[in-house]
């Protein structure tokens, strides 16, 4: 079948989607913080792994920014913002845990599913690896969906941009400038996201978006 | 002749769990001890426990039906057949074609219906919320289970141990990611069925605590020292199961000579002796969990198992 | 091939039992009635048994015209390799019911109510499976839905029955208009009500999909599919319990058998996503099945559900095996199909095992609800071991014959990977899942049902006054367990005799398994899996055994009975062990809350209040409350509305009719 270097290309990808499952169900912020850390750690092994067997340098530096900004700066600016919005103690229920990781199953199984199907020609590695990918994607939007709080839905977001760069690191020959660009963009969005949280904060005193519906329009 | 020498290989590893079992649990108890600064009781002491129950009287409650004397052997007898027809040293025994992974499973599901009817035999309080716990327990523990063996047999093209362990030797598994999710799944499956912490403390008599404890609260004498060495074989089972399928180095071929056999029983030892270590660092690392927070932790096993099947319907590479 | 022996033999038994439910008519009132009737049916039926288990062995097909019913095509009865299996499965059932019957019967207030349906049900089940035309069919289907309704309604006077009564007579009802239309469909507009002429037919693709969804909703409706189940746990349990056994044990398996003669037989070659309604549907049914047995506390309804729950698995079989045969995998299709056949076998003999002994528990105590009895154990001993046999073959543990069944089914799942379709991908795994959570689920019920009832201490007078059953229910109870472990150690035989049914179905047929050495049974080939009931039952034997002997010899033999430990804490009273509530908590905290929205809802008082404290556990049918609910609602709506076509004035009843005369005379206008 295939060799060794791309089961281990696949271990790394398939860890990805464990990390992101691992992320669904974590009802404490500092936990969730610190599995957000680990799948970008993952990440950027995956990259490296895959800078080693498609011999592409400009990866390496994929895989340090990823692991620099996302498993090291990112995590630890969160960290400090939760600590000043004074919400590291709360405990976000999940409800029904069941049914969130079901539909994660499934979301898996669409991914597999429409990316097997529709990339009939390609090599089946790429497209396996494509699949996992938009699986991560895919988990990501469930985080930012089944989350109530604001900082659980941006490492939503987060996690969805790192299942852009598998995707893209998994197809041979990704530019470095796109990957900065990404990253750029990525950080602004982080910033503008940083300071709409403290504006919210100072209005509303609280950072719940349950709580934010009240206000919305004319609704007593 | 060779018939001959397959059924004393066959006995002799029937004889080499159930003499290794209680040394095995010894062994955890000693590691456990040390790693919390006490000297702890010597490796041989549940040899001296089981022989120490054999002589002592049978105490048994005044409304002990027939059944309650009669289920130590049953769970003895179908823990022993299913950990008897594991390979540990040597795979394609005389009899390993008899039952392949989904009877060994439904064996030990045997075993625990009987246990959990003895629990509510008497008719206490105790008995009835171990049983319902390990109910609770089993009715994730054994999908989980039978999803793990979904993904082997399908990996493998067989649902027999012995295959299964040959495929695993052979240059075609590679590392897949089935086969990662399925080790994840059967660690965790293993740790809530041998009543270990995270879900279960097998050293406390706490009735909060407790789920295969509280099934036994009233058993005596030589019953307690036959569910006790089931137990401790059980234990010993689940070793050799991830030993066969995930750490298949060394195992002895079929027919082979003595000293493929001999390497084999020192590649087994060795594979014990660092599941000992693993377990018994982790157990004295770990809390154990609410008991209502273990559905969600057999659950997520559940969805590894399901996640692995269906990694590879979708795909053989996978 | 016309003619043939066994047929005629059959067809004089239906006579017998006609003849039988007419006699006891007078018969019935008297003492002697009882014991007469039954009897008369036991031996009919026993003979019917032994017809057709030649009949399967030799495998011809044999026919029979018979100048009543519609003038044009008369009544046509044939009896191939799938009529002889089911009517095996029927006679061996009625035949055990009718034994029991004989020691349980003598408890019956008004035997003249139960004798003679009894005897037209047995004959009406017999009927269904011998028929080769749909009118044939549909006649003796509805003979047989009546006399089980008025078996069902025989006790009449309890609360409940007439509630139960009344749904089943609707789904009924509702399943048979269902199979009518499909026969309608399948004869085409040629009208050939025959089997023999709908088998030539080639129907389109589009007329095979509506037949499916039509004799799922009638034959799945009558077996128990959910959400066609709702009669189910409430007429099963209401009837008698030798009744109940049939009902349950072996009209299930008439249902199944209609599926499987229009689907397999009548319909041709199936399209692959056939697979998948089925394969879900089984899915669905067998979870919600069990899961509905768990919440409940009366011991008839949870073998009600326990038996939707083994349903859905025939039909998860059913579905694999549509499945293979549409992609052409033909050894895979017959080993789904036998592993369903040997299920629905097995079934009906633990099913009714289980039913006769809450019959016997039901008779002893007047109890049904497990929360007033216990501690059975020591006062109907061997009731009790027969009911445990059954409880280890229905939770499907080695080495009975529900491991077996449940083996077979899980080796057919494994051999879907070759599938192509994405569809049968992604659904296998998941029914695979669902069936593996619904054994381990269904293990856990009977744990629940077994030791709440046999074991413990008995919770009210009834239980503790309790006495053993008579001897024909013993007897019957003893035979049916010492066949289920006889199935579970050889089930190469079963596995065999079922190959003739599978070969006329598919043309193609499991590896011979009585020549397997040992009497393994090797599904597909040996170094894929095999499996020896007989070695791992010696096995089992032989530790247990050795285990013995070896602690005889080494330890003490003293035993001392003592009052019960309890850790200290001995309980004031015997309804302070667990009950069947409280044993199902922990599993109706995980799966109740979503499924059946079950709210527990505590009321403590506080410290010095002397009142006690009180536990309120909420569970809703979701499926009764959105699908019946409604449409009963909506139906009723609808009639308050029309109701008023009954107070009209006579000119309006006049202009009523007059319209109707013209609109008709511009259809006939228009259409010309």
């Amino acid at each position: 079948m295939h060799g060794l270097a791309f089961d281990v290309a696949h271990l790394l990808a398939g860890s990805l989607v464990l990390v992101s499952f691992m992320m669904l169900y974590q009802d404490r912020l500092y936990a969730l913080l610190n599995v957000f850390a680990l799948h970008a750690v993952v990440l950027s092994l995956s990259v490296g792994w895959q800078a080693y067997i498609q011999s592409a340098p400009h990866l390496y530096v994929t895989a340090v920014i990823a692991l620099v900004f996302k498993a090291g700066i990112i995590p630890f600016a969160l960290h400090r913002m939760i600590v000043r919005l004074g919400i590291h103690r709360e405990i976000e229920t999940v409800a029904s845990i069941g049914p969130i990781m079901l539909a994660g199953i499934g979301l898996v199984a669409l991914s597999m599913a429409v990316m097997l199907r529709i990339t009939p020609h390609a090599d089946l590695v790429a497209r396996e690896d494509l699949a996992f990918a938009l699986s991560v994607l895919l988990l990501g939007l469930l985080i930012m969906v089944t989350r109530r709080n604001a900082v659980g839905q941006v490492v939503g977001f987060m996690s969805m941009e790192n299942g852009l760069v598998l995707a893209a690191t998994g197809a041979k020959g990704m530019p470095l400038v796109v990957e900065i660009s990404v990253a750029f963009s990525v950080l602004i969005a982080f910033i503008v996201i940083g300071i709409f949280l403290f504006r919210i904060r100072e209005r509303f005193d609280t950072v719940d978006m349950g709580a934010l519906d009240r206000f919305q329009g004319d609704r007593q | 002749m060779a018939l001959a020498v397959d059924f004393a290989v066959q006995g002799g590893q029937m004889l080499l769990v159930i003499v290794l079992a209680p040394f095995l649990t010894g062994i955890l108890q000693k590691m456990k001890a040390r790693l919390l600064r006490r000297q702890g009781p010597s490796v041989l002491q549940h040899y001296r426990d089981l022989l120490k129950l054999m002589r002592k009287d049978v105490v048994l409650a005044e409304n002990a039906s027939w059944l309650f004397r009669a289920v130590p052997y049953v769970i003895f007898a179908a823990t022993w057949v299913a950990a008897a027809l594991i390979p540990t040293f040597a795979t394609g025994l005389l009899f390993s074609w008899t039952a392949d992974l989904i009877a060994i499973v439904a064996l030990l599901g045997t075993a625990r219906f009987f246990l959990a009817l003895a629990g509510m035999d008497v008719g206490t309080s105790f008995g009835g919320i171990g049983s319902s716990r390990e109910v609770m327990i089993a009715s994730l523990a054994e999908p989980a289970m039978i999803m793990i063996v979904f993904s082997l047999a399908l990996l493998a093209g067989s649902t027999q141990l012995s295959t299964i362990a040959q495929f695993m030797v052979s240059p075609a598994v590679g590392l897949r990611v089935s086969l990662g999710l399925a080790f994840i799944a059967l660690t965790m499956v293993g740790l809530a069925e041998n009543a270990r912490i995270p879900v279960d403390n097998p050293a406390t008599h706490l009735e909060l605590t407790m789920v295969h404890e509280a099934m036994v609260l009233e058993y005596s004498g030589r019953h307690l020292a036959l569910i006790e060495l089931a137990a401790s074989l059980k234990l010993l089972l689940y070793f050799s199961l991830i030993a066969c399928i995930f750490l298949p180095w060394g195992t002895a071929p079929p027919h082979a000579q003595w000293q493929a056999y001999g390497i084999g029983l020192a590649a087994y030892a060795a594979k014990i002796a660092l599941g000992a270590i693993v377990l018994a660092v982790f157990e004295t690392a770990t809390a154990k969990m609410r008991v209502f927070r273990v559905p969600t932790f057999l659950g997520a096993a559940l969805m590894l198992g399901l996640l692995g099947a269906l990694l590879l319907f979708v795909s053989r590479g996978l | 091939m016309p003619g043939g022996v066994h047929i005629l033999i059959l067809q004089c038994c239906v006579l017998s039992l006609l003849t039988t439910a007419v006699a006891a008519i007078p018969f019935g009132r008297r003492p002697v009635g009882t014991a007469l009737i039954y009897g008369a049916s036991a031996v009919i039926s026993a003979i019917g048994c032994a017809t057709a288990t030649i009949a399967l062995f030799a495998n011809q097909s044999e026919a029979l015209q018979l100048p009543l019913g519609l003038p044009w095509i008369g009544a046509n009865f044939r009896l191939d390799a799938l009529s002889s299996l089911f009517l095996v499965i029927v006679n061996l059932g009625a035949t055990g019911a009718s034994v029991y019957a004989m020691g349980h019967g003598r408890d019956e207030h008004a035997p003249q109510r139960v004798l003679p349906f009894f005897a037209a049900f047995l004959a009406g089940m017999n009927l269904v499976v011998l028929s080769d035309d749909a009118f044939t069919f549909l006649l003796s289907w509805e003979f047989m839905s009546l006399t089980s309704w008025a078996l069902v309604m025989a006790h009449h006077r309890q609360s409940d029955t007439a509630h139960a009564g009344y749904v089943y007579l609707l789904m009924a009802s509702f399943g048979t208009f269902a199979l009518l239309l499909a026969y309608g469909v399948l004869a085409g507009a040629a009208g050939n009500y025959g089997f023999e002429a709908m088998r030539m037919q080639h129907p389109a693709a589009i007329t095979s999909a509506v037949v499916l969804v039509l004799v799922l909703i009638g034959a799945g409706s009558k077996a128990g599919l959910v959400p066609l189940h709702v009669w189910l746990p409430l007429a099963h349990p209401a009837a008698p319990s030798h009744v109940s056994a049939l009902m349950s044990g072996v009209m299930t398996k008439v249902a199944i058998y209609a599926f499987i003669r229009i689907v397999f037989d009548l319909l041709g070659p199936p399209l692959w996503w056939w697979g998948i309604v089925v394969l879900a549907l089984g899915g669905i049914t067998s979870l919600m099945g069990v899961l509905y047995a768990l919440f409940e506390n009366d011991i008839k309804r949870v073998l009600a559900y326990s038996t939707i729950e083994n349903i859905g698995f025939i039909f998860v079989g059913l579905g694999l095996a549509l499945a293979f045969r549409a992609d052409h995998f033909e050894s895979a299709a017959v080993l789904a199909l036998t592993a369903a056949l040997f299920h629905a076998f097995n079934h009906s003999i633990f099913k009714s095992l289980l039913f006769f002994g809450s019959g016997a528990v039901l008779s002893a105590t007047g109890e049904r609800n497990m929360d007033k009895l216990g501690g059975l154990i020591h006062r109907m001993p061997l009731t009790a071991f027969a009911c445990l046999a059954g409880c280890i073959a229905i939770a499907a543990l080695p080495p009975s014959n529900g491991f077996a069944s449940e083996w077979l089914t899980f080796q057919a799942v494994l051999l879907s990977p070759e599938l192509p379709q994405w569809g049968l991908k992604l659904l296998v795994p998941a029914v695979g899942a669902l069936l593996a959570l619904s054994v381990a689920l269904a293990a856990a019920c009977f744990v629940r049902v077994f030791g709440i009832t046999f074991l413990g201490r008995a919770r009210t007078p009834a239980a503790a006054d309790a006495h053993e059953t008579d001897g024909y229910s013993l007897f019957v109870m003893l035979s049916l367990a010492t066949t289920c472990l006889i199935a579970g150690i050889v089930p190469g035989f079963f596995i065999d005799a079922i190959a003739p049914v599978v070969q006329g179905i598919f043309a193609h047929h499991m590896p011979h398994q009585s020549a397997v050495a040992w009497l393994s049974i090797v599904p597909i080939t040996k170094d894929r899996s095999s499996y020896n009931g007989l070695l791992i039952f010696l096995f089992l034997a032989v530790s247990a055994g050795l285990s013995a002997c070896v602690l005889r010899l080494l330890s003490s033999n003293r035993v001392r009975r003592v009052p019960i430990w309890d850790g200290g804490f001995p309980d004031p009273t015997p309804l302070m062990q667990y009950s069947a509530e409280s044993f199902a908590q922990p599993i109706r905290r995980i799966f109740g809350t979503l499924l059946f929205r079950a709210r527990e809802h505590i009321d403590m008082p506080s410290p010095g209040d002397m009142r006690p404290a009180r536990l309120d556990v909420k569970l809703v049918d979701v499926i009764w409350d959105t699908i019946y609910a409604p449409l009963a609602r909506a139906v009723s709506l609808i009639t308050k509305r029309l109701n008023i076509l009954q107070f009209l004035t006579i000119r309006r009843y006049l202009s009523l009719v007059f319209s109707a005369l013209v609109v008709l005379l511009l259809v006939v206008a228009i259409w010309r």
